[in-house]
């Protein structure tokens, strides 16, 4: 008989910490099965940032380094220069790439570092328990706005992988979403290509997910799906920015 | 035996290359010795100085608080450094850029002569420096001729070979001056 | 005339710290331009690409000591340098290298403080350096030279110390150190085999079970066990490496105590006063922490009854190890000046007499 779907091998058989109905899972596994595919797990190094997937390396079976808050794409400057031989990829969410981290993201893709970057936009603080996102929406309640994010006072919306897409280094940025199987199938191609690149040495690459935060968006796992598909990626477009 | 030198003036006239040739020399010798910089924020025209301690044993600080020598390239570095001195200390002074107005310490030994002048004689006016050590290395007697010149020889560019020549000149026309 | 100098180059403090790195099998260096430290990274800048090695101009400190940790998390010996205000901004970064046990090494070229002071040399930064200087409970090793060439060779025990210990070493020097040149001896190149003998780095997991590099420990007592094996690494460091010269101990009834540049200063005067015939006894710290505490306590047997005198470049910060050291068991008295003021050969003169009439 055909195997057509099994466990990925880049995948640890553990129990995630996730909540229901969060696209971190989804994400961790489309890596994965890219990983599997390019056969590259024995070659990868993941860094993973501060945020709801700080302990990303145990759910892969391969090499993996944390970041302070912010750093990764630094980190992964230091691996990657020393070992160009390997993989290095980043897995990033809105606060650790689009906030605290802007001046690596951005230094790192205009250098043009051959690197992967995952880029998880949820619109929302998760590990620290809902606060405003560089990539919140206009109106979107938080803990830290209270009555809806009033860009008078807090700016708008941040859309880094379309600042990114104007930097001469940068290879590939491409906005992806997780809400529904045919854009799972669509972002696991934008994630295969990102490794592509790296492994063909053409530069910094980067795959922005949309990712659901039910929790702190305060809706259930099929709301915040429906929020993505028709609020989210209104602000966020999907699909190839360069 | 120790000799604190300060040699100052302004940016862009060899002041850090002379004080870095007495230094090698002094290397060279197996003497104690410290080259010490300005650092400081301005990049051009500002004043430039260093010091250099040269000595038969371990050298404290490279800063020169009392010098035995002071080697003035302009009036403004006279200025500043002059009362650094020390009683019957060495200061040779650029004629050419500093007024016969200002009053040095009676105690002093003073060489007044006009570098720049005499580096334009030469054909090249950023040799005032080679003249002024050419009556350094005259009047201290620490290091000979061939010495300085084995340094510069060394140190020059490869694709500026000839500027070895109007450096040795300024050297002998400096020693020259003293004679 | 003394004999002709064998094999002696000239070269600024900044520029043997980098020669040592070099020669030490220095594989990656990031760093961003500070006063007074520039020549080191220009430095870098050109002779790392000459031995094909990697150097990066980093778009901010934050960016170069993090940088730093992901060469040293692949195997790399990394380092990376900076001056005062530069050393703060890393401390983030400095805690994480720690945290994780990354061998790397760490240049502070020391300015006036504190924010932007001055340009000027300063040794204000000792706690920061010693104690720490970001977040949580860990040591750097500190290791402070006195002369360009003792800073060109301490750069070699640096990265050996880093590896050994998988923890941060600093080199502590000051502005002069830095900027001055002296003749020096260089060390031969080290010829180790780099990387290979690193088992835990991030090389990708062919042929063995993946390699996670972290500082991170939710399950309860975890973080505590891990702190527990971090202490008794630095009490092996404690055991393994004080380092300090002296003179003139024996028979000293005063002694005096400085580190770094201070030390030269130091040491001329006690050699001036011992021609003289004046009972001085001088001890430097080489290595900051860990602390000498083995010298003082030899001296508070042998010397029960000298003074102290510790000169610093800074209103008093090694003085409270020595007073550490010494228990209360001798007097300990101070001289320091900071901002760019350095006690000079006669503030010490009149101090150590002061402390001799006690």
């Amino acid at each position: 008989m055909k195997r057509i779907f099994s466990h990925p091998k880049a995948l640890r058989k553990v129990a995630t910490h996730y909540c229901p109905g969060c696209g971190h899972g989804i994400v961790h596994r489309l890596i994965a099965e890219v990983v599997d595919e390019l056969r590259i797990r024995q070659r990868v190094i993941a860094v993973a940032p501060v945020g709801c997937a700080v302990v990303a390396y145990h759910y892969w079976d391969f090499d993996g380094c944390e970041a302070a808050h912010g750093r990764a794409l630094a980190v992964a400057t230091g691996i990657k220069r020393f070992r160009p031989e390997n993989i290095v990829f980043t897995y990033q969410g809105d606060g650790d790439l689009a906030a605290i981290g802007t001046a690596e993201t951005i230094h790192a893709a205009n250098r043009g570092e051959n690197l992967t970057v995952i880029f998880i936009n949820n619109a929302v603080y998760g590990m620290t328990g809902g606060q405003m996102a560089p990539t919140t929406l206009s109106g979107q309640k938080t803990s830290t706005t209270p009555s809806g994010r009033q860009v008078s006072l807090t700016g708008y919306p941040l859309k880094i992988s379309e600042l990114l897409a104007q930097l001469p280094a940068v290879r590939y940025v491409e906005r992806v979403s997780v809400h529904s199987p045919q854009e799972v199938m669509r972002a696991k191609k934008a994630i295969r290509q990102a490794f592509i690149n790296q492994i063909d040495n053409l530069g910094f690459s980067l795959v922005e997910v949309l990712s659901a935060c039910p929790t702190y968006w305060y809706m259930s796992a099929r709301q915040a799906m429906d929020w993505v598909r028709d609020v989210m990626s209104k602000e966020f477009p999907l699909g190839r920015i360069r | 035996m120790i000799e604190r030198i300060i040699i100052a003036g302004s940016g862009g006239q060899g002041i850090m290359l002379m004080g870095k040739i007495l230094a090698e020399a002094a290397m060279l010798d197996n003497l104690h010795v410290t080259w010490f910089p300005t650092y400081g924020a301005e990049v051009r025209g500002g004043a430039a100085y260093c010091m250099v301690i040269i000595s038969s044993e371990d050298i404290p600080s490279p800063y020169i608080e009392k010098a035995d020598t002071l080697i003035a390239m302009n009036e403004a570095s006279l200025l500043k450094f002059r009362h650094r001195l020390r009683s019957r200390g060495l200061l040779l002074m650029n004629s050419s850029l500093i007024s016969k107005s200002i009053k040095t310490n009676a105690s002093l030994k003073v060489y007044a002569f006009p570098f720049t002048e005499a580096a334009s004689r030469l054909g090249n006016i950023r040799v005032a420096n080679m003249v002024a050590l050419g009556i350094y290395i005259a009047k201290r007697g620490i290091f000979n001729k061939q010495i300085i010149l084995s340094i510069i020889e060394r140190i020059a560019p490869a694709q500026k070979r000839d500027l070895i020549e109007v450096n040795r000149q300024a050297l002998e026309e400096g020693m020259r001056l003293v004679r | 005339m003394g004999r002709l100098a064998e094999s002696k180059t000239l070269m600024s403090g900044n520029e043997a710290i980098g020669e040592g790195a070099i020669r030490a099998g220095c594989d990656f260096y990031a760093g961003y331009p500070i006063t007074p430290q520039n020549e080191l990274t220009a430095y870098m800048a050109r002779r790392m690409a000459e031995q094909q090695r990697i150097f990066i101009q980093a778009e901010s400190e934050l960016s170069a000591i993090n940088m730093v940790l992901g060469a040293a998390a692949a195997g790399a010996r990394a380092m990376t340098s900076s001056s005062s205000p530069g050393i703060s901004l890393k401390q983030e970064g400095i805690s994480y290298l720690a945290g994780c046990q990354l061998p790397c090494v760490i240049v502070n070229i020391m300015r006036g403080g504190p924010g932007l002071g001055n340009i000027a040399p300063s040794q204000s930064d000792y706690f920061q350096a010693t104690r720490g200087g970001g977040h949580g409970d860990y040591r750097c090793i500190v290791l402070a030279p006195d002369s360009v060439q003792e800073a060109h060779d301490l750069m070699m025990l640096s990265f050996e110390l880093a590896d050994r210990y998988r923890n941060p070493v600093i080199l502590l020097g000051d502005g002069m150190l830095g900027q001055m040149m002296e003749p020096l001896k260089l060390a031969p190149f080290n010829s180790l085999k780099r990387g290979k003998s690193k088992q835990w780095a991030l090389t990708g997991c062919l042929g063995r079970q993946p390699n996670v590099i972290k500082s991170f420990y939710m399950q309860e007592g975890q973080l505590e066990e891990f702190n527990r094996a971090l202490q008794g690494k630095y009490k092996r460091i404690q055991m393994q490496q004080q380092r300090w010269e002296e003179l003139y101990i024996s028979d000293a009834r005063v002694i005096l105590v400085a580190y770094g540049t201070m030390a030269r200063i130091t040491r001329s005067v006690v050699r001036r006063l011992r021609q003289r015939g004046e009972r001085v006894g001088f001890l430097r710290p080489i290595s900051l922490w860990p602390f000498p505490q083995r010298a003082f306590r030899r001296i508070v047997e042998r010397r029960p009854r000298a003074n102290l005198l510790v000169i610093e470049m800074s209103y008093g910060q090694m003085v409270e190890d020595v007073r550490l050291a010494v228990e209360g068991r001798l007097r300990v008295e101070f001289l320091g000046r900071s901002g760019g003021g350095i006690p000079s050969q006669e503030e010490i003169t009149r101090a150590t007499a002061r402390c001799r009439r006690r």
